[in-house]
């Protein structure tokens, strides 16, 4: 397919509080990406950084200050921000120019130094940040909002507190074969049950932490690759960076209300399942295609309805499918081998481009304890706030 | 701290948005530069007052105390509150706001019906900071 780009490397700093700058693991993760793709980084002719907006005013200028880290060469760059989604606009970048025939070479990189405790928008007062009056208004965390979703699944397909702990039990155990993961425990469902409520039904266990980290990827033109010797590499087939269509009402953060469906009737369709389509459509595969798929849970709930946006399952039969083990390592289709964010905690613009680089380790068979048998096709899925979608499809 | 989003005491309390002309979208918060329907050609954003009643489309609550900007004593031992995301049938669409005081989760339901009332979301010595809450119907107090 004409549209593909190869994956030539894939790097990681490991997460964790390590309370250190985002340009020390944003540098580590690319130099491991720039180390495990047999190249030198002069040889690049294009960075682009997903920005952090909280590591003070260099991280809004991410893909230039990463690029002075690693020593000024000249290279075309760009910095984008997209909050969750920062990622794999990063990766959209890098491929249109790629594509474009800009750069044969695009290094990716996204990294943070994640705040204590709750995220909160920047300072000052700002009533025309949506972000800014949710929490000055409504004191609606992060959190709140899982736990609103939590507790309309519970309403609408019966799920229980149970299968939501279920779905850290699994996670964990996979997080629990990943060296980069922050959290390397197999937790239980006890465990989940005795922590304590943060957002009713939502308790510390169900929802994923603060972090820092790093995460990059070399990405290059299929004629490059093949001119270094590398004939099968991972390819990226898809990158979905789709906007919600009005009106969108299924309430999500940051706003503090939904669109009106008063003159326009709803799509069938709802924002997150957009995002899957678009990419399945780019990509010209189903879900049926999928080896695994890496999604975004911020709570262990919202991993649940990933499974019905991605078209794993039908609507209201995510947690059957959780239960039944499908989902599981060894089962049809494998969601969050890596450990996911409940392993990883957010580290936001790293997580999308990590996602990347865990499907690059499967569809190459290198991770280990955690390999997906005969992985062939891998999907990441992820949600920015105000409105970014995010989806990337790999295969190899 | 934010203008023209409720009006109104008592029984007569209502949220404010904005109704296109053109269209007839309703906005919540208020919008009042151009209507967001991407098929409509744009009209008038005039004020409207939104329905009184409607049915909770889901719930929860904060067991910790949320950061700045929400205001809070921190002086004080943080007192959880509900928040309520409540489905309005006329205008078609959802509002979050904070339950009354004495309303936790264990007193909601999925589908229940609420009322907007007038609330006060902080206070201190010079200062009270207005807001709407939404209380089961039914509910005095
Ligand atoms: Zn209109």
């Amino acid at each position: 397919m004409t549209g593909e780009v190869a994956v030539l490397g894939a790097g990681m700093h490991p997460w964790g509080k390590w309370g250190r700058s985002f340009v020390e693991y944003g540098t580590v993760a690319a130099r491991a990406a720039l180390d495990d793709a047999g190249m030198d980084w002069r040889e690049v002719g294009s960075i682009v950084g997903a920005d952090t907006v909280r590591g003070g005013y260099p991280g809004y200028v991410a893909g230039a200050t990463i690029a002075k880290a690693l020593g000024w060469q000249g290279a075309r760059v760009t910095s984008v921000y997209a909050a969750c989604a920062s990622g794999a606009q990063a990766v959209g970048t890098a491929r249109a120019q790629i594509l474009g025939g800009l750069a044969d070479v695009v290094l990716v990189v996204g990294a943070d130094s994640a705040p204590k405790g709750f995220f909160r928008p920047a300072g000052g007062d700002r009533p025309d940040d949506p972000d800014w009056l949710r929490f000055r208004v409504l004191g609606a965390t992060n959190p709140t909002y899982f736990g609103l979703y939590a507790r309309r699944r519970m309403a609408v397909h019966g799920d229980t507190p149970e299968d939501f702990a279920q779905v850290k039990v699994k996670n964990s155990t996979l997080g629990a074969l990943n060296p980069y993961a922050r959290y390397r425990k197999r937790v239980t469902a006890e465990e989940v049950a005795a922590s304590a409520v943060v957002a009713d039904p939502l308790r510390l266990l169900d929802i994923c932490a603060t972090s820092d980290g790093g995460a990059a990827l070399v990405l290059s033109s299929m004629e490059f690759a093949r001119r270094r010797g590398v004939t099968e590499p991972v390819r990226i087939r898809a990158v979905s960076t789709v906007t919600p269509r009005y009106p969108n009402t299924v309430l999500d953060l940051p706003d503090i209300a939904t669109d009106s469906a008063v003159a326009v009737e709803p799509a069938a369709e709802t924002f997150r399942e957009s995002i899957a389509r678009a990419a399945y459509e780019e990509a010209g595969i189903g879900p049926d295609d999928l080896s695994l798929a890496e999604v975004y849970d911020l709570s262990t709930a919202l991993e649940l309805q990933w499974y019905e946006d991605l078209g794993l399952c039908g609507e209201g039969e995510a947690a059957k499918l959780l239960r039944d083990g499908v989902t599981a390592l060894g089962g049809r289709i494998p969601v969050n081998v890596s450990g996911g964010l409940a392993s990883f905690g957010e580290a936001v613009p790293a997580q999308a481009i990590a996602q990347v680089c865990e499907l690059a380790r499967q569809l190459r068979g290198e991770a280990g304890d955690r390999q997906v048998a005969g992985a062939r096709v891998g999907i990441s899925a992820n949600q920015g706030l105000f409105g970014h979608g995010s989806a990337v499809i790999a295969v190899r | 701290m934010v203008a023209g989003w409720f009006t109104g005491e008592g029984d007569d309390f209502r949220l404010l948005g904005t109704r296109c002309s053109a269209c007839t979208s309703v906005f919540f918060p208020r919008e009042d530069v151009c209507c967001r329907n991407p098929a409509c050609p744009g009209g008038g954003l005039r004020e409207v007052a939104l329905s009184r009643r409607g049915r909770v489309w889901s719930y929860t609550d904060g067991r910790y105390r949320p950061p700045s900007p929400y205001v809070s004593d921190p002086e004080l031992p943080w007192e959880p509150y509900a928040l309520i995301a409540v489905e309005l049938a006329a205008e078609r669409l959802v509002v979050l706001g904070q339950a009354v005081p004495g309303v936790t989760v264990a007193g909601l339901t999925v589908g229940m019906e609420v009322e907007v009332v007038p609330g006060v979301l902080h206070e201190d010595a010079e200062t009270t900071w207005t807001t709407w809450h939404w209380r089961p119907t039914g509910v005095t107090a």
